[in-house]
């Protein structure tokens, strides 16, 4: 190091202290994660091909299907590219969910077990900016990605499927009108919020396994709570706490949506009307479950902050 | 102001006691010598002074209470533990970017200087960095930190003889500038004991030997008596006596220095052979109770 670039760096030094932000350590901190597991955003991608490859291959026939499509019942025409569509979604968000599951059980244990929480411990973070970066990943990155996958996703197939149908001489107006692209986004960003505000518990509880064990977290995070159940049977001939796990995994369908009663309705309707926010956010288990969530993340950073190293 | 301050300093471990009433002055501008065996205590008392861990009784570093305000103190001081802890995962970029963007007192032209020198690419990965070169890496990020405690858990372990000695040159040229302070710990005593200006030797969670170097150079001496003063030397009572091609190499505690040069050649004895000495002495006063 010479001693002009040693005095030219003194003063640019004593100014970034003076103008660091606060958010700045947290924003690196995300940053960091996103480095750290690429799945996050790879996962979302990779399926996201598949679905297209499959697309693809299905393309050529659209044509012909949709010479046919006006003697077909109203659900069938949907069908037609309603299913490449919504099953492209939902593979997607599962993808991602389950992307968010590995990554909750990782993001602390990791860190621990590579001994590499001695440097991140070396530098000024706090250990709650370091774990609001790490749930911010499951919460708030993870859906943006799946949506802006998924929307992705379904505008090239929509598009090609219009310029295929359009060059084989057909009218493409009934692709876009049996698929309300706009509609079926905000049904979509609906979706989203619920569940990831429905599995908030599960994440949390994954992070907390994660802070505290160091090696098989997801037989732990899993094994404790049928444990519970198990338990419980025995002792009480009861299932209470089974099936109350069950609701936490699939409950939200309920509560979030107003489903017809025959299947066949759904042609009918707008998907809008499906929705229920007014229901869903009034549950009371869905306001316990974030509080558990909320101490689950308490308890992780408890964990991290002061647990035995390595 | 002194850098570090403890006093009646406690940690346990279940049953175990890690630190036991650990009283500790260091002053800003010192490079302390952490020597003790394995188990010792030494990284659990940087790892309370880190803010690592939680404790018991008073420690302020920096005049900060690190329990309470790792991340403060952390903008204040930097640390290396044993080499392998920079996430295997990271590029050097990233690194850079990473420390660049959480530390106000980075200075990144400074760490790109040093890494300048060295064989390390920018894109590659930690993992894909020989244990030297990670070295390298961490210690281009630490030394263009501007701070007050540099801590170094057994930074060298595991290093061959060159990168030891780079380390502790880069360390001492490029970093202690006399307001900084350095604390120390390793089990290669002979290779720091130039560059300490104090030592403290633990062992079982307590200070047995604390001075400076000038009082360890003023104090200790070791004599290699001439075969016809052997018994006389003995007679000065000398902490303890080894064996060395055949002669008795003899080390004494605060016996004057002009008095042994009479008996043969004085020197000043090595902190390795010192810590022997007293570890040895500690280690069979506790037989001798288990007794």
């Amino acid at each position: 190091m010479t001693a002009a670039s040693d005095t030219a760096g003194a003063p640019a030094q004593s100014q970034s202290v003076a103008n660091m932000a606060p958010t700045r350590p947290f924003y690196w901190s995300l940053r960091r994660e996103l480095w750290e597991h690429r799945a996050i955003w790879i996962a979302p991608l990779v399926v996201a091909g598949l679905v297209l490859f499959g697309f693809l291959i299905r393309l050529p026939h659209f044509p012909q299907m949709l010479r046919k499509i006006d003697t077909m019942p109203l659900d069938a025409q949907q069908l037609v590219f309603g299913t490449t569509l919504a099953a492209g979604a939902a593979a997607i968000t599962i993808a991602g969910v389950i992307v968010a599951v590995f990554y909750c059980l990782g993001c602390l244990s990791n860190e621990r077990r590579d001994r590499s929480i001695l440097f991140w411990k070396s530098l000024p973070v706090s250990d709650l900016t370091a774990v609001l970066a790490k749930v911010c990943v499951p919460f708030i990155v993870l859906p943006i990605v799946i949506f802006a996958v998924a929307i992705v996703t379904q505008l090239i197939i929509l598009g090609a499927g219009s310029a295929v149908v359009i060059v084989s001489g057909l009218d493409a107006s009934p692709l876009w009108t049996h698929w309300p692209f706009l509609k079926m986004a905000i049904f979509f960003v609906y979706v989203l919020v619920v569940m990831t505000l429905w599995y908030a518990p599960i994440y949390g509880w994954l992070m907390l396994v994660s802070s505290w064990a160091q090696r098989m977290t997801f037989l732990w995070a899993v094994l404790a709570p049928l444990g519970i159940a198990i338990v419980e049977a025995i002792a009480f001939q009861t299932w209470r706490f089974g099936s109350l796990i069950g609701y936490r995994l699939d409950g939200f369908e309920k509560l979030a949506f107003t489903l017809p009663q025959n299947k066949s309705q759904y042609a009918h309707l707008d998907p809008l009307q499906l929705l229920d926010p007014a229901r869903f956010f009034s549950d009371i288990g869905l306001w316990v479950g974030i509080a558990f969530a909320v101490v689950f993340i308490a308890g992780a950073v408890w964990l991290r902050r002061g647990r035995e190293l390595v | 102001m002194p850098i570090i301050e403890a006093s009646g300093l406690r940690k346990t471990f279940g049953s175990t006691v890690a630190l036991d009433s650990i009283d500790l002055r260091i002053e800003q501008g010192r490079i302390l010598g952490l020597i003790g065996p394995n188990g010792a205590g030494k990284s659990t008392l940087l790892n309370c002074v880190l803010g690592m861990i939680p404790y018991h009784g008073e420690l302020n570093v920096i005049g900060l209470n690190p329990w309470q305000h790792r991340d403060r103190l952390m903008r204040e001081v930097c640390f290396i533990s044993d080499v392998a802890v920079l996430p295997r995962w990271m590029k050097v970029w990233q690194a850079l970017d990473y420390v660049a963007g959480v530390h106000p007192r980075f200075d990144r032209a400074k760490a790109e200087a040093s890494l300048a020198r060295t064989q390390i690419k920018k894109t590659s990965r930690v993992r894909e960095l020989s244990k030297g070169m990670v070295t390298q890496l961490h210690l281009a990020l630490v030394m263009a930190i501007d701070a007050k405690l540099l801590v170094l858990d057994e930074p060298t372990l595991g290093l061959d003889l060159l990168f030891r000695k780079q380390f502790y040159d880069t360390v001492l040229n490029d970093y202690f500038d006399r307001q900084r302070t350095i604390v120390v710990t390793t089990h290669q005593v002979e290779e720091v004991q130039q560059i300490l200006t104090d030592m403290m030797f633990i062992n079982r969670g307590k200070i047995v030997l604390s001075c400076s170097m000038e009082d360890f150079e003023a104090r200790y001496a070791e004599l290699t008596p001439r075969p016809e003063s052997i018994a006389e030397a003995r007679a000065l009572k000398p902490m303890s006596e080894r064996q060395m091609l055949g002669r008795p190499i003899l080390l004494f505690e605060g016996v004057d220095r002009a008095r042994l040069a009479a008996l043969g050649d004085v020197r000043t004895p090595s902190i390795a052979d010192l810590f022997i000495a007293v570890m040895g002495e500690t280690t069979a006063s506790v037989q001798g109770v288990a007794a």
